[in-house]
């Protein structure tokens, strides 16, 4: 039997929740300046998302500025570059999660079955390291490498007795110059939440596998890989919400005038449009409908593979 | 218990760690060849004879690197960045994850949410410009240090940590002694998590130092620009300043001169942090990822 709640309960109830209020007030105020961080530098971008279906004029701000509906967006949708730049975004993204995403879960595969230490932690330091290199110095290292004079691809293209390649200003090389140089930066450091997922598989598992006659690469496949499952699941959701966030570093400074047309992606084009062009409301209205795209995409995804496996972000 | 030996597992062992060691030279060989080309003759890496070991040993490039103005001011404004923004994030993330980490602190759940949602939407590029514009940060260092303040994925990683290693006995009998929420956070909470801590300022430190885009948007001071715009403007596009070749007598020297400039400067600016992360290393793997993951 459900009972009533009496006026006493809520008084309990009420004194109980003031007495933890008032007991923890220091905590209040350490999270303060955090709260206000996240109104002041996230939520209050917010409201200037407006000026995406606005004429923005600095002189009128974000508020004055005239209402145009969805002028802008109609904009973006009629141009010739529109269909170019959401390809090129997609494609460089989806080429990216296919090469990317495999990779250091086999990696981390390979490093769990490693039983001396020593290569292992070598193994690992060495496959961070270029994680921490800066996207700066990794584009400048990727046109020394492939440059036609000097760069030391070129020197074994040549060494082949083939003619040297200009890499750099050939629009169909530029995808794979960002993918491949990805997985090199990042593909050991993307494997550290697979090994620590690997980490927390009950060893009983393995040694009744072993009494059973499990070779290992069955072992792997039986007990390793869906072990660690839930993980791969919730990294695969977030890289499909990102999938519309190429990053923006990378292409921007590895793009030139001659790669443009197979290199331009909707962030590129945001700073473009946004910030050397100052056309700010279309801008917004670009980076808006990428956001959106995204936020959906991570809907779709999730409920997805919640129902599949009951994996689910949120 | 015996070791049990068999074929098939010293073939899978043999097939793994030689894949492994190919993997190794894949990583380090780019790493290594930018150094030995760093202290090599230019002609010589040009035409290519620089493989396994320097040739031709010259310092010259180190030289020219630490006699540039630009470079050194560069130098100087990350290392102030690096270090004051650092302890900016790191203070605040502790303030955001420790309050959240507490089961009997009235709000958690609405602020956890208030902080997710900005991990899925935000204003947007042009917005955020605004903003900080508004504020007046453009072209002050203000603009590299506040509008990143903190990150909500580190939060959940240092909330996690707190969680999960600090028994809420230990708060408990805290309190009991009379032990305020203040002292207990530096007192007691802080001095256990020093390997969060750590990565934490790893984090964090080495994310300002390669920081770009911040700077390449709200600065225009030349003053004020940290290393890594310089290295856009020597890496990517190729802009020297007028004094640094001015010693190289003709057109041919100065870009090979140009050429090794670019390896030296690329040890210069990724030196300091290939070096200093290896001594956090054992903190990565075990805990801090596996709560994380989870939320």
């Amino acid at each position: 039997m459900i009972r009533k709640l009496t006026e006493t309960d809520i008084k309990k109830y009420v004194f109980r929740k003031a007495k933890l209020i008032t007991r923890n007030y220091q905590l209040y105020l350490i999270f303060l300046p955090v709260l206000l961080y996240y109104i002041i530098f996230h939520y209050a971008p917010m409201y200037g998302i407006q000026i995406a279906f606005k004429r923005f004029s600095g002189a009128l701000g974000i508020w004055g500025s005239k209402w145009v509906g969805f002028d802008n967006f109609i904009r973006f949708f009629n141009s010739n570059y529109c269909y170019q730049i959401i390809w090129n975004t997609f494609s460089l993204s989806l080429y990216s999660m296919a090469v990317c995403f495999p990779v250091p879960i086999i990696l981390a595969l390979m490093l769990n079955e490693v039983k001396n230490s020593k290569f292992k932690k070598t193994v690992q330091t060495v496959t961070y390291a270029p994680h921490f290199i800066s996207t700066v110095v990794m584009a400048g290292m990727i046109i020394l490498f492939l440059s036609p004079q000097s760069g030391i691809i070129n020197k074994v293209i040549e060494f082949m007795g083939k003619e040297p390649i200009n890499f750099m200003y050939e629009a169909k090389y530029f995808k794979t110059i960002y993918v491949f140089s990805g997985l090199w930066q990042n593909a050991g450091w993307s494997s550290i939440i697979y090994l620590s997922a690997l980490s927390t598989i009950d060893p009983q598992q393995h040694e009744a596998a072993i009494i059973d006659g499990a070779k290992r690469l069955q072992r792997i496949w039986h007990i390793n890989l869906p072990g660690i499952l839930p993980t791969i699941t919730i990294m695969l959701i977030l890289s499909f919400g990102g999938l519309m966030n190429v990053g923006f570093e990378k292409v921007f400074l590895l793009t030139n005038s001659l790669n443009r047309s197979s290199a331009d992606v909707i962030s590129t084009f945001v700073y473009r449009v946004g910030l050397i062009n100052h056309d700010f409301s279309f801008s917004t209205a670009v980076g808006l409908f990428n956001s959106v795209v995204n936020l959906v995409l991570l809907l779709i995804v999730n409920s997805i593979t919640g129902r599949l496996n009951q994996t689910t972000l949120f | 218990m015996k070791k049990l030996v068999n074929a098939d597992d010293v073939i899978f062992d043999i097939v793994n760690y030689t894949m492994l060691t190919i993997v190794l030279f894949m990583i380090i060989y780019p790493l290594y060849f930018i150094v030995i080309a760093s202290i090599s003759s230019p002609l010589d890496v040009l035409s290519g004879n620089v493989v396994l070991y320097p040739k031709n040993t010259t310092f010259e490039a180190y030289r020219l690197i630490f006699k540039d103005k630009d470079i050194l001011s560069g130098y100087k404004n990350t290392l102030f960045y690096t270090v004051l923004g650092t302890f900016i994030n790191v203070m605040m993330t502790i303030f955001g994850a420790y309050p959240l980490s507490r089961k009997d602190w009235v709000g958690r759940k609405f602020f956890t949410l208030l902080l997710t949602f900005t991990m899925f939407f935000s204003g947007g590029l042009i917005p955020t410009y605004i903003l900080i514009s508004k504020l007046k940060m453009i072209d002050t260092i203000w603009a590299m240090l506040i509008p990143g303040a903190v990150s909500f994925w580190n939060i959940i990683i240092v909330r996690t940590y707190f969680t999960s290693s600090i028994p809420d006995s230990l708060t408990e009998a805290a309190f009991v002694d009379g032990c305020t929420n203040l002292k207990l956070l530096f007192r007691i909470i802080i001095p256990l998590s020093r390997p969060v801590i750590a990565v934490m300022v790893l984090f964090y430190g080495v994310a300002h130092w390669n920081s770009f885009f911040s700077a390449l948007i709200y600065l225009n001071n030349r003053k004020l620009f940290p290393l890594q715009l310089i290295l856009r403007e020597i890496l990517i596009q190729n802009k020297f300043s007028e004094e640094m070749l001015v010693d190289e007598e003709s057109i041919l020297k100065r870009q090979l001169m140009a050429e090794s400039l670019k390896y030296g400067l690329i040890v210069v600016a990724s030196a300091p942090v290939i070096a200093i992360y290896p001594l956090i290393q054992k903190h990565f793997v075990k805990g801090i990822m596996v709560g994380s993951i989870k939320g």
